[in-house]
């Protein structure tokens, strides 16, 4: 019996004549070369931009998607931004940190309220969540996270309040070096089970196209961008 | 699903009475044109990125048996599993089976027109594995027993007191007097009942928008975050994807990501845009411990190499049927299928058929906004017009409209007679519509006159004006 794969396979050869005109190999080679090279699209302009402009697209470009953003000097500085972002929406001063280094190496036992913290997942009624982006794109004021040890999927989707921070110098303009990091970030072509481009609040409008903050995933987004660039 | 596109003539009438219906349409038009228009203004790439796209899925196309042989090779080097289905059958059996296996005793699913398209939730239920939809759209339709009536807002045909009252019938754990007039008390309700549903499925299965062969990723696009918990949460994320998904790399899929949200829903970015390779890796904290692709044909392969082939660039924006003056008139459950409005009308009939589908080519009114704003350049009406000969070539369309047409040729084919038919009556019309310039009434098209007025003719037939042009500035 021939299998499924195989016959949906010679089906498409049969129809797009794979046999005929150039051939077999060519049609390889192109289609190698082009995985090898990942060549880019015409890649809009509007994130030209110099490093510190760009920051300011990246800013704005969330603000527009329902975000908020906050800019700190130091990574010291995280825990009072936090502290000041939950006191400023009345939320609980309990946070669930991604395991990250980053994160790890500060003292969060500053600020008014002090924020108390636990490392790891979350749990379903988590109210906060802080993680550790991978890279900012200016271009639409999207963050990149990945999964991996320090850095839980579930974290960017089950708390109602999702806190995410990274370094000014993380911020490119457009997606396709967004891309060229995380994959020098990997090593050998390996690819993490998940990447998350993140936009802005979770939201809906199927209830007559009337626009809802808060779908599933989190109410409300803020982006701390530390430190500086150049 | 069950076809009823062959109903569409009476499905359409029944659509046209429906005031609920109507009412609900308004919000197409509301919510969907302008903002395309602005998001579209506000880059000035779009019309390059939109042929750039379209190159980007010729190119796949014409190589989609060594893409998809390598998307195939990547997941499988990243611990997961590929399984072809030549036919909607194969697929619901190997959904099926991945649940059953899982001792699954339900699953969460994001929004998948493939999905749809096959039937899989019957498919489930049947054999006593309960699908939840988690798209608030999709939910709100699965609670109604419904199909959904666009590509991408399947409940845009509800209103939101429509929608509290399916609340108040399904979810009996709430006091029966709370307030749930405003959308923001529907969301939140939602929220909470399926963030349950969530925790508690086996398995996830969501669509996707892209495969990348490349990284053998799948990729999903939303604004809830519905998918993401939906394949985050469960031991067993399922895959379910149509052959023409594939695309060669990270950028190629960011390509048609720039014109996809913009074309869609207006905005420059969806929310999330995930891209998921394999099961967890061992360091991760979480995630699913399995991750399978169900790659479906369906009858695409077919419509390689011929006439129908620039269909398979379709990314299901939606934006051919919010332009449709068609659809906006009669919805999209009056299409009959999964797919509605003109992306709809060219897609039906190659996967099931023209016998079954051949009125929803006719229903199109040639305007051509639907090609004006498609994202990957889809000649939408050429294609419907391809369906129209392939149905009057088998003899499928009525006598009356062949006698009809045969008329119409005889007097096509010979300008003279044409000329002196229609010298006379127009002078008629023109005549008796003197005052007006319209028409109420007109023997032999009530069916036009019944809803509108008939613009009376005025002046000469072109032939006329053009003759005189000619002889005014002759070149």
């Amino acid at each position: 019996m021939t299998s499924a794969r195989a016959q949906i396979l010679s089906a498409v050869r049969r129809n797009l004549h794979a046999d005929r005109g150039r051939g077999d190999s060519a049609r390889r080679a192109e289609v190698t070369t082009r995985l090898r090279h990942h060549p880019r699209g015409p890649v809009p302009a509007r994130s030209d931009l110099e490093p510190a402009a760009r920051v300011d697209l990246f800013q704005q470009q969330a603000e527009t998607a329902s975000a908020t953003v906050a800019r700190v000097a130091a990574w010291d500085d995280l825990p009072g931004a936090v502290s000041a972002y939950l006191r400023a929406r009345n939320l609980s001063a309990e946070v669930t940190l991604a395991p990250h280094p980053d994160l790890d190496g500060i003292n969060w036992a500053v600020g008014a309220p002090v924020v108390g913290v636990r490392r790891g997942t979350p749990d379903p009624d988590t109210a906060v969540g802080v993680s550790r982006a991978l890279a900012g794109v200016a271009e639409t004021g999207t963050l990149l996270l990945r999964s991996g040890a320090d850095s839980p999927t579930t974290l960017n989707f089950l708390p109602a309040n999702h806190i995410v921070a990274l370094h000014a110098a993380e911020i490119v303009g457009p997606y396709e070096d967004a891309w060229d990091r995380l994959r020098a970030e990997q090593a050998d072509g390996a690819v993490p089970r998940t990447v998350n481009l993140v936009t802005g609040p979770s939201r809906t409008a199927d209830i007559e196209q009337t626009l809802q903050l808060g779908a599933h995933g989190p109410m409300n987004l803020h982006i701390v961008v530390v430190g500086d660039v150049g | 699903m069950e076809p009823t596109s062959h109903a569409f003539k009476t499905n359409a009438r029944r659509a046209l009475d429906d005031a609920q219906l109507q009412r609900a349409l308004g919000n197409v038009q509301r919510g969907f044109i302008a903002k395309r228009a602005n998001a579209v203004a506000r880059l000035p790439e779009f019309d390059q990125l939109r042929d750039a796209a379209t190159a980007v899925k010729d190119h796949t196309l014409a190589h989609l048996d060594l893409y998809l042989e390598r998307f195939e090779e990547r997941v499988q080097e990243q611990g997961g599993r590929v399984h072809w289905a030549r036919t909607a059958e194969e697929a619901r059996a190997a959904v099926l089976g991945i649940c059953q296996e899982a001792g699954a005793q339900s699953a969460t699913k994001g929004k998948s027109m493939v999905a749809e398209e096959i039937g899989l939730n019957d498919h489930l239920e049947a054999h006593g594995i309960e699908p939840v939809e988690t798209d608030l759209g999709e939910y709100i339709i699965q609670l109604r027993n419904e199909p959904p009536s666009h590509i991408i807002a399947p409940a845009i045909h509800v209103n939101a007191d429509e929608v509290a009252n399916q609340f108040r019938i399904h979810h009996t754990q709430f006091a029966a007097n709370r307030p749930l007039t405003e959308p923001r008390a529907l969301v939140n309700e939602a929220r909470q009942v399926l963030r349950q549903k969530y925790l508690d499925a086996d398995v996830g299965i969501t669509g996707a928008n892209f495969l990348v062969a490349e990284t053998g990723q799948s990729v999903i696009v939303t604004n809830e975050g519905n998918g993401d918990l939906t394949q985050a949460l469960p031991r067993v994320h399922v895959v379910i994807a149509s052959l023409e998904k594939v695309v060669p790399t990270l950028e190629d899929a960011t390509t048609i990501m720039r014109v996809l949200a913009r074309s869609a829903t207006g905005q420059e970015q969806t929310v999330y845009t995930t891209f998921s390779a394999g099961p967890r890796r061992a360091a991760d904290p979480d995630g699913p411990d399995e991750f399978h692709v169900v790659l479906l044909d369906n009858g695409r392969s077919n419509m390689l190499g011929g006439e129908f082939q620039d269909m398979l660039r379709c990314i299901r924006c939606g934006a051919c049927m919010n332009h449709c003056p068609v659809y906006n008139a009669v919805g999209g459950h009056a299409y009959g299928w999964t797919y509605p409005g003109p992306m709809g009308a060219v897609l039906t009939p190659s996967l099931v058929g023209v016998a079954e589908a051949g009125h929803l080519p006719n229903a199109s009114t040639f305007c051509g906004r639907c090609e004006a704003v498609c994202p990957m350049n889809i000649p939408l009406p050429k294609m419907m017009r391809h369906w129209r000969e392939r149905e009057f070539e088998r003899h499928l369309t009525p006598a009356m409209d062949r006698a009809g047409l045969k008329t119409w040729v005889f007097f096509a084919t010979r300008p003279r007679v044409y000329h002196w038919m229609v010298r006379l009556p127009m002078r008629i019309l023109s005549v008796v519509a003197r005052r007006r310039g319209r028409l109420r009434r007109l023997p032999l098209a009530g069916a036009w006159t019944r809803h509108r007025d008939f613009p009376a003719p005025e002046g000469a037939t072109f032939q006329a004006q053009w003759a005189a042009s000619r002889r005014e500035s002759p070149d």
